[in-house]
């Protein structure tokens, strides 16, 4: 993979000037040709991590493919928003069909181009619920069967589109409609969840990786990449979302941030089943960086914050630093890290 | 160039129509097994995989409802698409089922008709497709397997005429598994027949569209207006397409009722599916003792063919429907339906319950109930050969015996004879 290794620190927020960079490795969204693939004046929630995704992510897509790409999308917030009747944000080919069924509609699209004679990239898309809960079957067997899919999940970590319920991929401690904050242990429990980037991985496929808004540039790349290869891919992008987490708009970058750099989502890449590439904490924060300014863990910090749930939360934002050596003192990770 | 050889030959039902199916030229096949329909796509996936079926992407998938959903996006890339599946499994795939047709999206699927547990059951009866009667789907019944056969080529041209999808209902092992003699068309002939498939609607990345948008109050109801009048236009397509079929082939298949000895009777027996057959043998027998009774086969269920149908029943002085199915606490679907078609006549409409879970429906059990029907001896519903006795005892000890045992076994150990145990109180 192209990479320069690049430190400037001017903006505070670790970004990096276009102009510094060879045309290759601008990013899609700075030139003037990009798609605009989810056009403006949908009604997503301002400051929408989802929405950001999906637009850095589809246009990424659209300059690999040179727009010969087509998208399926599940049902949740991403769909709803983009497409009240008659109206439509997408500027490409667009299927909606149902909330579980994305990654096996997706892979028809695909035998069908197949059969077709035609060579379009297709991507499935999806929100944590949609993909790593009631879609979780389909995308198993996507995956399993190695179909020519970039399936594509934007995790903020509940069911936002229905108000905000506890899905496979809300947090430990996380507040929502069915987890809430009553009772001994207020929010989700600890110990539930899954760990979807990883299951992919289990199933051997020639690409996975998970990526941040945090780090539109490494999203854009990361998606790019995927492109280029043949097969079952996964990309599982980090979205805050400011309604259901019940954060400022304006901090959906800083929180998304926060979470990569305390190591709370480690950003990764593996191929067949095997990490090939995390990448590292620039300047580790704390995990109350990242929880303190939601409202979904405010629990956390009332007059006697709760120590020990904040604990097992940095205890497993540093298993994540030491399993996928996120700091610049490991080595780097075993090739074979497996689960 | 064919690879399949046409002409009369003895096969399977399921053989029959998978070559009928590749006959057809699919372009993707999805499939999950389930009994009775799996050798079709049995049949199908060795085709694809030894070359005789191409070009064709054949999918085997995780479940049913990823079969359908494979279809919906390879139907909506313009691909021509088919699956097959019975009883749970066209219930695992319900969501996708009214997906499909409110999608507009012309994918064929054969339903190899089949109880619904619990308790689970693998014989035929029409309990499954009848679930998903008004999912949008067109719904044709095949009596013979020249029939099925015949009807599937005529439903990828319906569907893709109309943009709707059809299935092709076909009853479980009695069709599915039974050896018959067919009449195999040549690849020229059906190629003559079908058309390549034109999509109405189709994703391509140079001219974008947006399908399966969320759609409100404002226009919801326009669009399932809409997918009700293709069900009107279908009507009429339907009767076309065996006209067309029968110059094509030389065979009478399809459409929406056929009649039997109709023209003077005074009884009329309506049925769907292979039990046309005992059907008729009864009706010749009954004429010969001087009934003047005849029958009525419906082919199409979906569309409802509602003038057709008067038209075919109006004659009778009674209507008998003999039904695979039970809506409960109600009783017969099928009847309740031609009730519509009958209104403002005051035919008396009796209903049979018949073949449930694969039960046989023996000629004489069929003559038995159409003469008690005649005479007016007989209950509404009445359930052909039913054990009374069965059902006496297991009402009796409902809510006696609590534990160890489901209401199932203890009607199964009552039927079989052996002793029922004392209640356990
Ligand atoms: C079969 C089915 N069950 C439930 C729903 C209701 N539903 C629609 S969207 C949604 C939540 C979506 O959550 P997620 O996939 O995480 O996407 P988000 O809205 O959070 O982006 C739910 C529960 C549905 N449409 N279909
Ligand atoms: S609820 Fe959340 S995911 Fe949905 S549009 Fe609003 S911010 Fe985006
Ligand atoms: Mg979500």
């Amino acid at each position: 993979m192209k990479s320069q290794r690049l430190k400037f620190y001017q903006t505070g927020t670790f970004t990096v000037g276009n102009r510094l960079l060879s045309d290759e490795m601008r990013s899609v969204q700075a030139t003037v040709d990009r798609n605009n693939s989810l056009n403006s004046g949908h009604r997503a929630c301002q400051g929408c991590g989802e929405a950001l995704g999906a637009r850095y992510a589809v246009d990424a897509v659209m300059r690999a493919t040179n727009g010969q790409a087509i998208a399926v999308n599940a049902t949740g917030c991403l769909e709803v928003f983009s497409t009240p009747f008659p109206e439509s944000s997408w500027r490409l080919a667009w299927l909606h069909s149902l909330f579980g069924n994305a990654p096996a509609v997706a892979a028809g699209v695909s035998a069908a181009m197949r059969v077709r004679g035609k060579k379009v990239t297709v991507i499935g898309q999806g929100g944590d619920g949609g993909t790593v809960d009631i879609g979780f079957g389909c995308l198993s067997g996507m995956f399993e069967r190695n179909d020519d899919v970039l399936y594509i999940c934007y995790d903020n970590e509940a069911y936002m589109n229905t108000g905000v319920q506890r899905s496979g991929s809300t947090p430990p401690t996380a507040i929502t409609a069915t987890t809430q904050g009553v009772g001994e242990h207020p929010g989700q429990e600890f110990g539930g969840g899954k760990n979807a980037p990883r299951i992919a991985m289990a199933h051997g496929i020639p690409y996975v990786a998970t990526a941040s808004v945090a780090d539109l540039r490494d999203l854009e790349e990361k998606v790019t990449t995927a492109v280029g290869i043949r097969g079952a891919r996964y990309i599982h992008i980090h979205v805050p979302c400011p309604l259901g987490w019940g954060s400022d708009p304006a901090l959906t970058i800083q929180i998304a941030r926060a979470a990569v750099q305390s190591g709370l989502f480690p950003l990764y890449e593996a191929r067949h089943g095997r990490l090939v590439k995390a990448t590292k904490i620039r300047r580790k924060v704390p995990v109350t960086d990242y929880l303190q300014p939601q409202k979904r863990f405010a629990h956390l910090f009332g007059k006697t914050p709760n120590v020990a749930a904040i604990d097992r939360i940095q205890a497993i934002a540093d298993a994540n630093i030491e399993d996928y050596g996120l700091l610049d003192s490991h080595e780097d990770p075993p090739i074979s890290l497996q689960i | 160039m064919s690879t399949f050889m046409p002409g009369r030959k003895q096969v399977e039902g399921s053989h029959a129509v998978a070559e009928a199916i590749a006959l057809s030229r699919p372009q993707v096949i999805s499939c999950y097994p389930i009994t009775p329909q799996t050798h079709i796509v049995e049949g199908l996936s060795a085709m694809v995989k030894s070359g005789a079926l191409s070009p064709c992407e054949f999918m085997n998938v995780e479940s049913e409802f990823a079969a359908l959903s494979a279809l919906i996006g390879a139907s909506a890339a313009g691909a021509r698409t088919y699956t097959a599946t019975s009883s749970q499994g066209l219930l695992f795939m319900a969501e996708a089922v009214y997906n499909a047709s409110g999608l507009g999206l012309p994918i064929v699927m054969t339903i190899g008709n089949r109880a619904i547990g619990a308790p689970i059951n693998i014989w035929n009866d029409h309990s499954d497709s009848m679930a998903l009667r008004d999912s949008g789907w067109i719904q044709l019944h095949a009596e013979s397997n020249q029939e099925a056969l015949d009807l599937h080529i005529q439903a990828f041209k319906l569907a893709e005429q109309l943009s709707c999808p059809v299935m092709v209902c076909m009853d479980g092992f009695i069709l599915t598994h039974a050896y018959e003699e067919v009449d195999m068309p040549s690849q020229e002939q059906v190629d003559a027949f079908l058309p390549p498939f034109v999509p109405q609607q189709v994703l391509d990345p140079s001219d974008p569209i947006t399908i399966g948008a969320m759609v409100g109050p404002d226009a919801y109801m326009e669009v399932r207006y809409l997918l009700h009048h293709k069900h009107l236009q279908a009507v009429e397509v339907i009767e076309n397409l065996r006209k067309e079929f029968k110059r094509h082939f030389g065979r009478d298949s399809g459409g929406l009722v056929s009649s039997y000895r109709a023209d003077d009777a005074e009884t009329l027996v309506l049925a769907m599916g292979s039990i046309n057959g005992t059907i008729r043998e009864a009706v010749d027998e009954m004429r010969d003792e001087g009934h003047r009774i005849g029958s009525v086969k419906l082919c199409s269920y979906r569309p409802f063919p509602l003038e057709a149908l008067r038209e075919a029943l109006k004659g009778a002085k009674r209507v008998i429907i003999l039904e695979k199915n039970l809506a409960t606490g109600l009783g017969g679907i099928l009847a309740s339906n031609t009730r519509m078609a009958l209104r403002g006549l005051n035919t008396p409409v009796n209903t049979i319950i018949a073949g449930l879970g694969g039960r046989p429906i023996p000629k004489k059990s069929v003559v038995r109930a159409f003469r008690q029907i005649e005479t007016g001896e007989v209950e509404e519903p009445h359930f052909l050969d039913m054990n009374w006795p069965a059902i006496h005892e297991a009402i009796n000890n409902r809510g006696l015996v609590k534990r160890r045992e489901s209401e199932a076994q203890r009607v199964l150990r009552s039927v079989s004879g052996v002793e029922v145990a004392k209640p356990v109180r």
